[in-house]
């Protein structure tokens, strides 16, 4: 029990250590049985079966929050249709949150099906160059919920990996469901030798959500995944009658700005909050098209465009290094 | 150690309730804390149990960050936040060595810890123990159902924000209540509107109306819409009781009005 401090026995290596419940530390420590048992197989074969399957993957993007309902599937989304703007780019977006998927509805896809061909699952494509996947598509309707303990959901997303036919891919794009548990864990998990570009971390603005977002900025540490930006989003409502703008979320400690200051990161943007935004994702419609002069959407488009600019550095730094290592 | 009997800890709790919701963000915590102060004001003794075992965000919500909860021979005490002890609280942020410490475990490591904070918990007497709950459908949901069981819970309030995104995850989790026998007490929409402090203009934020309408379809009743009020979110932010100090605020009436229904609920006439 590393983590909660106070019950947990010194030296415990944490859950997340293959040592987990198997340490010396661990004797006589009650929860060292689930420890053991909770603990991530680091030997699992799939991850050198992924490790290929993501060769053929350039960049590999995680949307993260501590805190639910900030806009990380709605991020991770527009993130998905600005870079398929380019229509020479291939841009894969896959949902991990197995017990909320939101992804088919923000998409305009939801109730279609995913299909099983000789290579693998076909995920669902929105364009030519713009496919996603999802738990959403494997239900049998809107009332079908998904009531799995982490092992099933760590399944689920190993086999997302695994055996979807992703094909040559620019982007994949990965939404991800709140928290720092089993299904952060296994993506960075199966990752792990593929080199993740990089996590965007969405937050609002109030401590309410800083305070669960810095938590997942540790985990990022921890699991040494590194941090493209911070993106402050519902970020103060201009009324569209008095054009007077309110905080409804207000920033009581300094807003992902103060947060990113303090910890080191940088804030790639903020957007605002626009009603026009949640209409779009229940839609199911890009906010690109549906309000492309909006200051939101403005917002967004450099964001994305810092995104790329970080990828792009990421990528040319891979390669030199690969060049090093021939 | 007083004979506490079957129930053991939980021996002198009235009634339990769930606050869950498919969907993050959408104001479970609020409910909670609001809910506990609103039957505070009206006499009851209230206990929160905090199962958001990543994202606990009760201590702060009523201001009892960094506090410690001690064991005795019965338990874990938990935190008292007024001096009266009219509302207690357990939550895994008083475990944490840091505050910003992030809980990286699986779901066996989080299921253990739900186990204890339900019988080890030395809650004494109390009319009402709120559950407060992360978003979704998994380890912490389940557990937490499956432990509170044998205390027969009165049943769960679900909590949505009006648009579409978020209706769809709570249809999901009315799906939980379903399979795993949790009576839903009903479905509080919330965020729904807001009225511009400058022109009286009432915006809705994040659409109207789908809350009361999933209460239709399902046919669950529908505790009403709590609109988007920043003296509310602002209370939170500061740990203030919202429901003594702000009774003109356009969120108060709505909140009130769902606690009553509530206590009419657990006080049929005639007891
Ligand atoms: N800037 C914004 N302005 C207005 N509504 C927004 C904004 N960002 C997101 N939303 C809406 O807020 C809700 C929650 O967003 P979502 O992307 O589902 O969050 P998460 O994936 O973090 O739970 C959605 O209904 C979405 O449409
Ligand atoms: N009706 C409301 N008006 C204004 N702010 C609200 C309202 N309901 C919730 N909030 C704010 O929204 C944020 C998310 O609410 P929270 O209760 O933490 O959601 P959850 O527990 O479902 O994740 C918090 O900062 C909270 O203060
Ligand atoms: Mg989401
Ligand atoms: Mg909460
Ligand atoms: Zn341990
Ligand atoms: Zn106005």
């Amino acid at each position: 029990m590393a983590e909660a401090g106070g019950a947990a026995p010194h030296g415990c290596p944490g859950t997340s250590s293959a040592q987990a419940g198997r340490a010396a530390a661990c004797q006589g420590c009650p929860s060292r049985g689930l420890c053991a048992a909770g603990g991530p197989a680091a030997s699992d074969p799939a991850i050198e079966e992924i490790k290929e399957k993501m060769k053929i993957v350039k960049h590999k993007i995680l949307v993260l929050s501590g805190k639910g309902g900030v806009g990380k599937s709605t991020f991770s989304a527009h993130l998905a249709h600005g870079l398929a703007k380019d229509e020479t780019k291939q841009v894969a977006l896959l949902d991990i949150d197995i017990c909320g998927p939101s992804i088919p509805k923000i998409m305009g896809i939801e109730g279609e099906q995913v299909h099983q061909s000789g290579s693998g699952w076909s995920p669902v494509y929105v364009e030519e160059n713009l496919c996603v996947m999802s738990v959403g598509f494997l239900l049998s309707g809107p009332d079908d919920a998904v009531i799995w303990r982490g092992p099933k959901k760590n399944g689920m997303i190993k086999q997302f990996l695994r055996d979807v036919d992703w094909g040559e891919i620019d982007y994949l794009i990965v939404d991800t469901p709140p928290g720092t548990s089993d299904e952060h864990l296994s993506i960075v998990q199966y990752l792990s030798s593929s080199q993740i570009d990089g996590a965007v971390i969405i937050t609002t603005p109030q401590e309410v959500s800083l305070q669960d977002v810095r938590k997942e900025i540790n985990f990022c540490h921890k699991v040494k995944l590194p941090i493209i930006g911070v993106v402050e989003n519902m970020s103060g409502f201009v009324c569209p009658k008095c054009k007077i703008e309110s905080q409804i979320f207000p920033p009581t400690t300094g807003g992902a700005e103060k947060m990113c200051q303090n910890l080191n990161i940088s804030l790639l943007g903020k957007v605002p909050l626009d009603p026009q935004i949640g209409k779009s994702c229940d839609q199911g419609q890009s906010f690109f098209s549906e309000i492309p002069e909006s200051p939101a959407t403005s917002s967004y488009r450099n964001i994305i465009q810092r995104i790329q600019e970080y990828c792009g550095l990421h990528h040319s730094q891979e390669k030199r290094s690969n060049q090093g290592m021939e | 150690m007083e004979a506490v009997g079957e129930r053991g800890n939980l021996a002198g709790v009235g009634h339990i309730l769930l606050v869950l919701s498919g969907k993050g963000g959408v104001g479970k915590s609020t409910i909670s804390t609001e809910l506990a102060l609103a039957l505070r004001h009206v006499g009851k003794k209230v206990g929160i149990l905090d199962v958001d075992l990543c994202g606990p965000s009760i201590p702060q919500m009523l201001k009892v960050q960094g506090k410690g909860v001690h064991q005795c021979d019965s338990g874990w005490v938990p935190v008292f936040v007024d001096q009266d002890k009219s509302i207690s609280l357990m939550s895994i942020g008083f475990l944490l060595e840091k505050p910003d410490d992030a809980v990286v475990w699986r779901g066996p490591k989080k299921n253990a810890l739900i186990k204890q904070f339900i019988s080890d918990v030395t809650w004494g007497d109390l009319d009402f123990l709120i559950v407060d709950t992360p978003p979704g459908t998994s380890d912490e949901h389940i557990s937490t159902v499956e432990s509170l069981r044998p205390y027969k819970p009165l049943g769960a309030v679900l909590v949505t924000t009006p648009q579409a995104v978020s209706v769809g995850d709570v249809r999901r989790e009315l799906t939980f209540c379903k399979k795993t026998g949790l009576q839903v007490i009903g479905i509080v929409e919330n965020m729904s509107g807001f009225v511009c402090p400058h022109c009286l203009e009432c915006t809705n934020l994040f659409s109207k109306g789908g809350g009361e309408e999933l209460a239709r379809h399902a046919g669950v009743p529908f505790l009403g819409c709590v609109p988007l009020d920043p003296q509310l979110t602002q209370s939170l932010e500061e740990g203030r009781d919202f429901i003594q100090e702000f009774p003109k605020s356009s969120a108060f009436p709505a909140l009130a009005h769902i606690a009553q229904q509530i206590l009419d609920r657990t006080s049929p006439q005639g007891s």
